[in-house]
């Protein structure tokens, strides 16, 4: 009796933040729909990839393709002299599209519901850090560097490892995953809470 | 392999080969896979470096909802023919130490590889600038030190199963009927608490 009110209560509660989508706490958000619905949405795309594809969806490997395909411009025996890109060769392709893809997507989304807005310093940063535009677009940069090489290094990112890779259930993406969150958490504290005092 | 798939696996193999429609696939998936980044709100700096700081659990909420979907979705795919499994042995020292890295960029860009593009298509001129530059630089870096990286780390401390249900010897649909109560469990206790 008391077990099934208990339940009944989580449930309850659960619908109604299911329906009120994200909350503000303090941060101002963009108009922006549940993040059930969008995460299930991401989970379809998935399915889809796998169905019409054949492969994982992850963002990552379009880096090193678009790399690959930047030098290549200027060395065309590239893939002869590196390794890496006679493995995750730099061509145009399906997993490289997913970049301007994704671009254009968000940039879409953003236009229709009147949330696309020009900015070089984002708000939680600026209130640490200030809002001199070089210091946050060298963090930005380091940021780029230190996230493509980990990835790489990890053999995926969060949609590769965190969604594709552990929706297959596969040990590699779980223990990636984990520590993408370990290493992401402890990083944030240190940058937040230790050198941005 | 099921009855399903005997019509379907032919047209859907010359699908997967046809390289202009992998092309147009592949753009098509990242304008939608982008357009939900940017509707789940992790496309926001704000939104990726709260979490990192627990103060909300948006980007938790968003993933735990797409493996929901997509471990039960592939593996439906994968039992009726329609679909390969892509796992692939790991070690420590490569998920393990990559991973950690990936934190390190992760905090400090505060937007992950496909975010950042989303952030960037939003406006967000530093994930633009900065982020996406720095992806290329990274990805260019990691080409040249992968041979040495790959001698010294990537076969480290191999991990000692592919997948969840082989480490654990279990059936695998019994792993994926505990793994999907487990995630289900972990938002209903999210929502509970408010967070």
């Amino acid at each position: 009796m008391c077990a099934a009110y208990g339940i009944s209560c989580i449930l309850s509660r659960a619908v109604r933040d299911i329906l009120r989508g994200p909350r503000m706490s303090g941060i101002l958000f963009p108009a922006t729909w549940s993040p059930y619905a969008a995460g299930a949405g991401i989970g379809v795309l998935v399915c889809i990839s796998f169905l019409l594809c054949n492969r994982p969806l992850g963002a990552s490997s379009a880096y090193v393709k678009a790399r690959g395909l930047l030098e290549k411009a200027v060395d065309p025996h590239l893939e002869e002299k590196k390794e890496y890109y006679r493995e995750i060769p730099p061509r145009v392709d399906g997993v490289l599209m997913l970049l301007p893809g994704i671009i254009i997507g968000a940039f879409i989304a953003a236009i229709i519901s009147g949330q696309f807005h020009l900015s070089w310093v984002p708000g939680l940063w600026s209130t640490t850090f200030g809002d001199n535009v070089i210091v946050r677009l060298l963090a930005a940069f380091a940021g780029g560097i230190i996230l493509a090489f980990g990835a790489r290094w990890a053999g995926g990112c969060t949609s590769g490892h965190g969604i594709s890779g552990t929706s297959q259930l596969s040990l590699a993406s779980i223990v990636s995953a984990a520590c993408f969150f370990i290493g992401g958490i402890v990083a944030a504290f240190v940058i937040f809470h230790v050198a941005g005092v | 392999m099921s009855q399903g798939c005997d019509a379907a696996m032919p047209l859907l193999t010359r699908l997967h080969r046809n390289g202009k429609a992998q092309i147009a696939l592949g753009l098509g998936i990242g304008i939608a896979f982008g357009f939900l980044l940017q509707k789940g709100g992790v496309t926001d700096y704000n939104v990726i470096i709260g979490q990192l700081l627990l103060e909300n659990f948006i980007v938790v909420k968003v993933m735990l909802s797409a493996v929901i979907v997509a471990m039960i979705g592939v593996h439906l795919l994968v039992h009726f023919g329609y679909a390969e499994l892509h796992v692939s042995p790991g070690s420590l020292g490569s998920n393990m130490i990559g991973g950690l890295i990936f934190g390190a960029g992760f905090a400090l860009l505060g937007l992950c590889p496909g975010t950042v593009a989303g952030a960037a298509g939003t406006g967000a001129l530093d994930a633009l600038f900065g982020g996406i530059i720095g992806m290329l630089v990274g990805a260019g870096l990691f080409a040249d030190f992968y041979p040495k990286i790959k001698a010294r780390f990537l076969s480290l401390a191999p991990l000692p199963a592919v997948t969840l249900y082989g480490f654990l010897h279990l059936d695998r649909w019994v792993v994926i009927g505990i793994a999907e109560a487990v995630m289900i469990g972990i938002l209903l206790l999210l929502a509970y608490h408010g967070w």
